[in-house]
């Protein structure tokens, strides 16, 4: 308890928040890493996972990869790329890795997004006399926003979480004092800076809840009868959205 | 008219969806595929607006061959009723009714209108325009699906199993709906369906198919009830039993009509003007 006290004091303390190296260029750095990553992952990730559930082809290469973009430890490519591309590439080094760190759930919503739409509807679509791309801008993208935006904001949570360990390489981001408090045993600078990371992730997973919310194109937010798939996977999808916040609060805890 | 040629569909596991299947389908006038479940009569029927290519033969609509046109604009002239109705849930009914008008590029105000037009003509309230196809029953929502099928005005109309997922009462419903809107319309209607009853009820021409699309007897209901190609044909249609099977009973009062179990099912009014 002491020690949260003493990190909430660190916190507020006017010091943290002066000068170029206080907490809210931080906070910036943290968050325009997270915000550049997810966008650049999602001009890659959404297209194709569009693509994947369009046309059906390609889900098996898409979870295979996938599956292998999860199992890399961050940490240990964050320094492999910064070794290869040199020192004076760091900020790409770190922005790769949290590009493939996005990816795979910007792939799986985008995709599954798709895959939860009710065949019949395509094809009633279809038979209709729409073109491939009005079923896509019509039919799929409207009705496959919502698991989309569960997969950004899965996304987001996992490179906010991630984006501390860019200030071991010296990139800054709310991770500087968490790795500055262990070098000086300053464990209330530490505590403070997970802190910020977590209050960053939950305020981030609100404001995507809203949106995912908001994702859900009118008539289809009530009774689904017609779309038992859909009900089914798009609790799938909240399960796999809610991971990251678990998966913060063990690093937090380890951090601690 | 629709011919269909020597048309054959192959899978490319082996299986043979329809093989060598050749009818002309009268237009104006209801042709109605009847069979049971994966005889190849939906395929025949999507054939027809190019959602399933032919691996040979030829299908001709007006003479002209279909697969020269290409498939969108083929099937934008084609009006297509599915069963579940296949509505965009995310489209309210009338942007639902007006999907096809809209591709065609009409603007808003005017396929608002042709849509509020046909729910007229299909029997729903123009106060659920603006309603989600998920808050109307399934029996709505199935007008809704025929009200869009007929929204481009166009001279087929494709039935697939329409009234399949709806309780009998609506279905029965649906069905004289369907007879009335036919003499008003005065459409080529091709219609799939496992019900023979439904088949005799709607059809002016009835097919009857087994597996690969096999016709086993093409005629009017009349013709069929009266002279079944065979014994499958008779026992598929029922003539051996329930309300096809009458026999007559002499009664005190005159003569009536008795089905398989018994049960009197009417008078016999007229001695033998029916041949």
């Amino acid at each position: 308890m002491d020690l949260i006290n003493k990190a909430i004091q660190w916190l507020l303390a006017p010091a943290q928040w002066e000068g170029s190296g206080g907490l809210q260029t931080l906070l910036g750095q943290h968050l325009l890493f997270t915000v550049v990553t997810v966008a650049i992952a999602g001009l890659i990730a959404i297209p194709a996972g569009w693509a994947i559930g369009h046309t059906g082809k390609g889900r098996e290469i898409a979870v295979g990869a996938a599956g292998i973009a999860r199992a890399v430890p961050s940490f240990g490519l964050l320094i492999l790329l910064v070794l290869i591309f040199g020192v004076l590439h760091k900020p790409e080094a770190a922005v790769l890795t949290f590009v493939l760190l996005a990816i795979p759930s910007l792939l799986a919503g985008a995709y599954t997004g798709f895959e939860a739409i009710d065949r019949k509807t395509i094809d009633a679509a279809r038979a209709m006399g729409m073109t491939e791309w009005q079923i896509l801008f019509k039919v799929e993208i409207p009705l496959g926003l919502p698991l989309l935006v569960g997969g950004i904001r899965s996304a987001v949570l996992q490179v906010v979480a991630t984006v501390t360990i860019a200030a071991y390489v010296n990139l800054g981001g709310l991770g500087l004092p968490i790795i500055t408090g262990l070098n000086l045993r300053r464990f209330d600078m530490v505590l403070g800076g997970a802190l910020m990371v977590a209050v960053l992730a939950l305020l981030l997973d609100v404001i995507f809840a809203l949106a995912q919310k908001l994702a859900v194109p009118a008539g289809v937010g009530g009774v689904k009868k017609k779309m038992p798939g859909k009900v089914a996977l798009a609790n799938e999808a909240d399960k796999d959205t809610n991971k990251s916040p678990g998966y913060l609060k063990s690093n937090e805890k380890e951090m601690s | 008219m629709i011919e269909f040629e020597n048309v054959s569909k192959h899978y490319v596991d082996g299986t043979m969806a329809v093989e060598n299947f050749s009818l002309t389908i009268p237009a104006r006038k209801t042709t109605v595929f009847v069979g049971s479940s994966g005889c190849g009569k939906t395929t025949l029927l999507r054939m027809i607006n190019r959602m399933v290519d032919p691996s040979s033969g030829s299908i001709r609509i007006d003479e002209q061959e279909i697969s020269t046109k290409p498939a969108v604009a083929l099937r934008r002239s084609i009006g297509y009723v599915m069963q579940n109705s296949g509505l965009l849930p995310h489209f309210t009914v009338a942007e639902n009714i007006a999907t096809v008008p809209r591709l065609e590029g009409q603007s808003r105000k005017s396929s608002r209108v042709r849509a509020l037009e046909l729910m007229e003509t299909v029997g729903l309230p123009a106060s659920m325009a603006d309603r989600y196809p998920h808050q109307l029953s399934g029996g709505q929502q199935q007008r809704v699906g025929v009200a869009r099928g007929l929204a481009s005005d166009p001279n087929i109309l494709l039935m697939d199993e329409p009234f399949g997922a709806v309780d009998p009462i609506v279905r029965a419903e649906l069905q004289q709906e369907l007879i009335r809107l036919q003499q008003e319309l005065d459409k080529t209607i091709v219609f799939v369906t496992h019900d023979i009853d439904e088949a005799f009820l709607l059809g002016d021409q009835v097919v009857i198919l087994a597996a690969g699309a096999q016709k086993l007897q093409v005629g009017s209901p009349s013709e069929i009830i009266e002279d079944p190609a065979n014994d499958f044909v008779a026992s598929f249609i029922g003539t051996d039993r329930g309300a096809r099977a009458l026999s007559v009973k002499h009664t005190p009062h005159g003569r009536v009509l008795v089905d398989s179990q018994g049960r009197t099912q009417g008078r016999l009014i007229e001695d033998g003007s029916s041949s």
